[in-house]
């Protein structure tokens, strides 16, 4: 990006500045530590100059916004032409429950919905299942059958919103259960905009919601994307996850690496069906989390558009810019949020939330602070999406594209987290792909560690959390008020599913589970047979128990 | 002579939640810290958790969940362990269990919550200080 001369001309007053000005700085305010280091556990220099962007060449590796590599975004105008997408993941109780809480955020100035699931629904077992035990609508919206679905969408016109739905085994399920309201609804399945986050791989080693063993799970992330290629044009069938990475313990670098490896293994399975790489990749979309490092996360966002723009124009051939195009989502972080003091949090989500914009993101949750307690009320859920609105209306933050761009520091760092994730990809690739590394514990292994490394930095005050190990106070009152979900609504749930099975047509039940038994031991598609299933109103249990006797479970690999 | 045996740890995850980072952090720093540490894995029912902590004949039992189901699934847990007379094990949790919870949660005989953020460091002393005396 300079010419040679002046590169040189700087190297040189740097060593100039290092051996005469510095030296008297430092003895008169020695540095804080020894050594500086992000996350990630790259070492953070002094000063950045022109010199540590030498390489760097503009049009090879920025180039404009909306045009290879994507480091400047993937729009021309970016937050000048329309804001990121304010999706508030949401969800809990009954149906009617969240249907409330829906329309609440959608009247207070939300863009898209995010259903949160409570785990039975997640794992495939119905509310009256043993396994549900206190656990129906606790931490997301309890969903059985497409009964429960309607009402969640109850009076919100399918092709006037979009819908993320956080779900994986199940996915082919739920989002069989949104065609079906939507065609109840007459929306024309092109019209359907949404996403199911279908992603299984990282459920072996992040968020570990797994039903199926590896294999037949990549095979319903694929049947999804490859329905959705064909039926629906306007659905994200996956949202690749870093952000179950992250928050496991992994450092950015890992979540940067390990979530395009997963990319790289959908976008193989599905070449297998006889797609082509510009029939469906364009319709790939991402979810990362922002964490407290700053620089890191702003370094992490970029870095990950180009190295997704290379990998599908090198390693995929893909000739549509949009197959190249990593549209993403961001969440903060969960687990930086602490429950000392909470009122802090209200701080660390709108750091988090600015790298977030910073870096170019589509689409952005933004955490409330009561997380680390409870789930979380309106009250808390409104200041967490105001938080997005004054970074989006006040800050000006909005008014350039991609405003560190150029930034010696920043290109820098975007350089070097791209550089080392590809190391990472290189050694799965060695480890024999992404099902291969899961089976030998790679992934796990390395979150592990991670994990453990970031606990003992925080206990020997390396990593100071403020209200946690520095500047706590004693004996906190818990100052804010929690929201609860009252037992009555397992007992309610459980009531209205047990009155769909004696009231539906049980014998069409029975024989549309049969036809989807032959479908799966046969490894068709199971997305038309399943969207027939939901339809005669055969529950999310039933369904999975019937791909459960096919596939088989899950047994955990525990690497501790 | 008798040689001394080394502290025997569960650490299990009941219910359908998945946050296992605390817990394998929680295993891994009492493993560093001597003991013998024996972690479940996932979704473990109360049954499932009884029944190894019976098979592995362990001194302590420690609970994380973060799901909210602890409600419904400790009072299950302590039951079972005194219907199977492991009356002696001493069980502490961890995870999400919010303070009105837990003078609840210790009536029904777990000794100790420790809610996020506490330093491992905190949970190795505890284990130690606390740690039921074997006939």
């Amino acid at each position: 990006m300079f010419e040679k001369e002046k590169v040189e001309e700087i190297k040189l007053e740097r060593e100039r500045w290092e051996k005469t000005t510095l030296p008297n700085w430092i003895r008169q305010c020695p540095e804080c530590k020894s050594e500086f280091r992000n996350h990630s556990g790259i070492l953070i220099k002094r000063v950045y100059t022109p010199e540590d962007i030498k390489e760097l060449d503009y049009m090879r590796d920025l180039g404009f916004p909306s045009e290879y590599p994507f480091t400047r975004g993937l729009h021309a105008t970016m937050y000048r032409g329309r804001l990121w997408t304010m999706r508030m993941f949401a969800g809990y109780g009954t149906a009617e429950d969240t249907n409330k809480r829906f329309k609440y955020l959608l009247s207070e100035g939300e863009t898209g919905l995010s259903t949160a699931f409570d785990y039975p629904t997640i794992m495939g077992y119905d509310s009256d299942h043993p396994m549900a035990r206190g656990e129906v609508g606790v931490c997301g919206v309890a969903i059985s059958s497409l009964q429960d679905v309607e009402v969640l969408f109850n009076g919100i016109p399918l092709d006037k919103v979009t819908t993320s739905m956080t779900i994986n085994g199940p996915a082919p399920i739920l989002l069989s259960m949104y065609i079906a309201v939507g065609d109840k609804q007459g929306v024309p399945r092109g019209k359907l905009g949404g996403t199911t986050q279908n992603d299984n791989l990282k459920e072996f080693f992040a968020q570990k919601l797994c039903i199926f063993p590896p294999k037949p799970s990549v095979k319903l992330t694929t049947d999804v994307i490859e329905y959705c290629a064909k039926h629906l044009p306007k659905w994200n069938p996956v949202s690749i996850s870093g952000y179950h990475i992250r928050e496991a313990g992994a450092t950015a670098l890992q979540e940067l690496a390990f979530t395009l490896y997963d990319g790289i293994a959908y976008v193989e399975s599905t070449l297998e069906r006889g797609l082509k790489v510009d029939d469906f990749a364009h319709r790939l979309s991402f979810f990362f989390a922002s964490h407290n490092d700053f620089f890191e996360e702003i370094a992490k966002f970029r870095a990950a558009r180009r190295l997704w723009a290379r990998i599908m124009k090198e390693r995929f051939h893909a000739k549509n810019p949009r197959s190249m195009w990593m549209r993403m989502h961001v969440q903060t972080s969960g687990c930086t949020l602490t429950a000392q003091q909470p009122l802090n949090n209200i701080v660390r989500t709108t750091i988090q939330a600015l790298a977030a914009v910073l870096g170019g993101t589509q689409s952005l949750h933004t955490n409330s602070f009561d997380e680390a307690l409870c789930l979380p009320t309106q009250e808390a859920v409104r200041v967490a999406l105001r938080t997005q609105q004054i970074i989006a209306y006040e800050s000006g933050v909005t008014n350039t594209v991609d405003p560190l761009g150029g930034s010696y520091y920043v290109e820098a760092l975007t350089k070097e987290m791209e550089e080392k994730a590809m190391e990472y990809i290189q050694k799965i690739d060695d480890l024999g792909g992404a099902v291969a590394a899961i089976e030998k514990g790679f992934f796990q292994k390395e979150i592990a560690d991670s994990a453990y490394r970031y606990q003992r930095e925080v206990e020997e005050k390396k990593r100071i959390l403020v209200g946690v190990n520095e500047f706590a106070i004693e004996e906190e009152e818990c100052p804010i008020e929690l929201l609860r979900i009252d037992p009555k609504v397992e007992k309610e749930q459980v009531a209205r599913l047990q009155k769909l099975k004696r009231e539906r047509d049980n014998r069409k039940v029975k024989e549309i589970l049969e036809k989807l038994h032959y479908a799966a031991e046969k490894e068709e598609n199971l997305m038309p047979t399943i969207i027939e299933a939901v339809k005669a109103y055969a529950t999310l249990g039933e369904i999975t128990d019937v791909l459960r006797k096919v596939y088989g479970e899950y047994k955990e690999l525990i690497v501790i | 002579m008798q040689s001394k045996r080394k502290i025997r740890v569960l650490i299990a995850k009941p219910g359908l939640d998945s946050h296992d980072r605390g817990a394998k952090v929680v295993a891994r720093a009492l493993r560093d810290a001597g003991m013998e540490v024996i972690y479940t894995g996932l979704r473990q029912t109360p049954e499932q958790i009884v029944e190894t902590a019976l098979q592995e004949d362990v001194d302590v039992i420690g609970l994380s969940i973060l799901s909210g189901a602890h409600r419904a699934l400790f009072p299950r847990i302590m039951e079972l362990l005194k219907e199977k007379g492991l009356t002696e094990v001493m069980v502490f949790a961890g995870g999400i269990i919010p303070d009105e919870d837990v003078p609840e949660m210790k009536k029904l005989g777990i000794k100790e919550i420790f809610g996020p953020g506490t330093p491992t460091e905190k949970i190795i002393e505890f284990v130690l200080q606390n740690m039921p005396k074997k006939a």
